[in-house]
């Protein structure tokens, strides 16, 4: 068991995602940078679908009950153990009593914690994905206990690897959506011509960008969006869903993200910027 | 059967949208669920693609692999010509009960006003007419029901309330629909149902499918009490009826 002393902004528990439920509304969750999350699973060996902790922003302050292994990838933000600085992208050794801390966002916006054998909560509809009311919670809180499996021996194959710099890059690489035939030239023009500042509303559900692209008025039937649809307001305000993004919408989706933009969207916060680079399908 | 014309085209590299004609037809959306069932039962592979139905669109996502479009395309249409009507899912009129008592059904009034009609009028007219689930989405268990009545038809309200309470009975422009789950909403609120949609501890979380239909029954205030009790013990008997194609 893992004790929360303190939770952090906002810690979750996520696996790869729900899968099999959107058709009854339920988005299909799971890590935001799952390419990070599944660095961190994969230096411990463990399976594709073991639930790791997705940390944003700011670390928590985690004591191990139980002793255990584990890695750290995604968002540099300073991790400790028992107050000496460890490496991100290692595997670790945790006995009991070792306290797990995080300092300093250095780069990113989300880090993942993976023990050996998975964080081992509620499974809800196939998943342990947290997305209320689905699950119970809906991040971890002060005094919570987690479940995790006990190892005292594991010699890794691996014992660290050098993640590639995501953060520094800011190009999202797009596909025309459904919708792209609505846009006008000259909002072509701003979507392909400019950078866009990644609004202070911007969180698991969705990413908003303040840069406005101009109006639109067009009318549709309400159908699905998927993790990283770009969709149009009236207001010409640019919307990306994420991972816990709502499974339909009315607004046009003008644009779909690539499944690797979708993760290196989930590392940028308030103020950084983005722009859009066009694939053909 | 009649065939639609259908447009196949990819959404990212995990989805395809297949699109039939741009109205609100059962006619489609029956066309559509045919559709889907012909996919689960005769594609390849098909336990690695989601199907998400709504009005005149299926989206298909693959879980795993992204998608080879061109090849794909041609297994869809195919799919589509080789689909049966004979032997359609079954579908369900699903009767909820629904208190439409002042306590729950706050814009009520404001709704009368508007509608230039009684509040009798509105339970009446609400609860004679059968809707049609054209999708589920926005929130877990959430339906858009299509079928409201021209004389129902009201805007939605111009500020939105921050918390709408779970099991509220809205309307909202041509849309009725119960918030399976407390949430932020901005439609004029008139009543409540006491049964729970979507139950996230159940292997299939929500018993209503896109393709069944619903119609209301107004409830007095005791038997809401009763009713929820019931609901949340797990003994209420939900009354559905088979409808025969």
């Amino acid at each position: 068991m893992i004790k929360v002393i303190h939770p952090g902004f906002f810690t979750t528990i996520q696996d790869m995602g729900r899968f099999g439920y959107r058709d009854k509304g339920v988005p299909v969750c799971g890590c935001m940078d799952n390419y990070s999350a599944a660095m961190a699973n994969s230096l411990l060996e463990n399976a594709e679908m073991d639930a790791v902790m997705e940390i944003t922003m700011t670390g928590p302050k985690l004591e191990f009950h139980t002793a255990s292994f584990f890695s750290i990838t995604g968002a540099e933000m300073s991790p400790a153990l028992n107050g000496v600085p460890i490496n991100s992208y290692e595997v670790h050794k945790a006995n009991e009593g070792d306290v797990l801390s995080f300092g300093k966002l250095i780069n990113g916006f989300r880090s993942y914690l993976a023990v050996k054998g998975g964080f081992l909560t509620e499974t809800k509809l196939m998943s342990r994905s947290y997305y209320m009311p689905i699950t119970d919670q809906n991040c971890i809180e002060e005094r919570m206990e987690i479940p995790i499996a006990g190892y005292s021996d594991y010699s890794p194959k691996i014992s660290h690897i050098i993640p590639e710099a995501s953060h520094k890059e800011h190009e999202l690489n797009v596909f025309k959506g459904p919708e792209y035939n609505i846009l006008t030239d000259d909002q072509l023009k701003l979507l392909f011509g400019n950078k866009f500042t990644i609004a202070k509303e911007n969180n698991r559900m969705a990413y908003q960008l303040e840069e406005l692209i101009g109006e639109q008025s067009h009318k549709m039937l309400t159908s699905a969006t998927l993790p990283g649809t770009v969709q149009l307001t009236p207001a010409g305000k640019l919307i990306i869903l994420m991972r816990d993004g709502q499974t339909t919408g009315g607004y046009p989706r003008i644009l779909q993200l690539g499944t690797k933009s979708i993760a290196m969207l989930s590392q940028k916060k308030f103020g950084d910027e983005v722009s859009f680079h066009l694939l053909p399908h | 059967m009649s065939s639609h014309p259908i447009s196949v085209r990819p959404f990212g590299e995990h989805a395809i949208l297949i699109e039939w004609p741009n109205e609100v037809s059962e006619a489609i959306l029956y066309d559509i669920l045919d559709f889907a069932e012909s996919f689960k039962l005769d594609f390849q592979d098909s336990k690695n693609w989601e199907l998400v139905p709504a009005y005149n669109s299926v989206t298909l996502i693959n879980r795993r692999d992204q998608i080879n479009f061109t090849k794909t395309k041609y297994q869809l249409l195919e799919c589509y010509e080789n689909r049966k009507a004979d032997d359609p899912p079954q579908r369900y009129l699903w009767k909820l009960p629904v208190c439409y008592d002042h306590e729950f059904g706050v814009d009520l009034e404001e709704v009368a006003t508007t509608l230039k009609c009684s509040i009798n009028e509105i339970i009446e007219a609400h609860t004679h007419h059968i809707y049609t689930v054209y999708g589920i989405g926005f929130l877990p268990g959430f339906m858009y029901l299509g079928g409201l009545p021209k004389d129902l038809e009201t805007p939605r309200k111009s500020v939105p309330r921050l918390k709408v309470n779970k099991g509220s009975v809205g309307l909202a422009g041509k849309q009725t629909g119960i918030y399976p789950q407390d949430s932020p909403g901005g439609w004029n609120i008139i009543g409540n149902c006491p049964i729970t949609l979507f139950n996230a501890n159940l292997e299939n979380p929500c018993y209503i499918s896109v393709g069944d239909q619903i119609q209301f029954y107004a409830i007095n205030r005791a038997e809401y009490d009763l009713h929820k009790i019931e609901a949340e013990v797990g003994i209420y008997n939900l009354d559905k009826i088979k409808i025969d194609d």
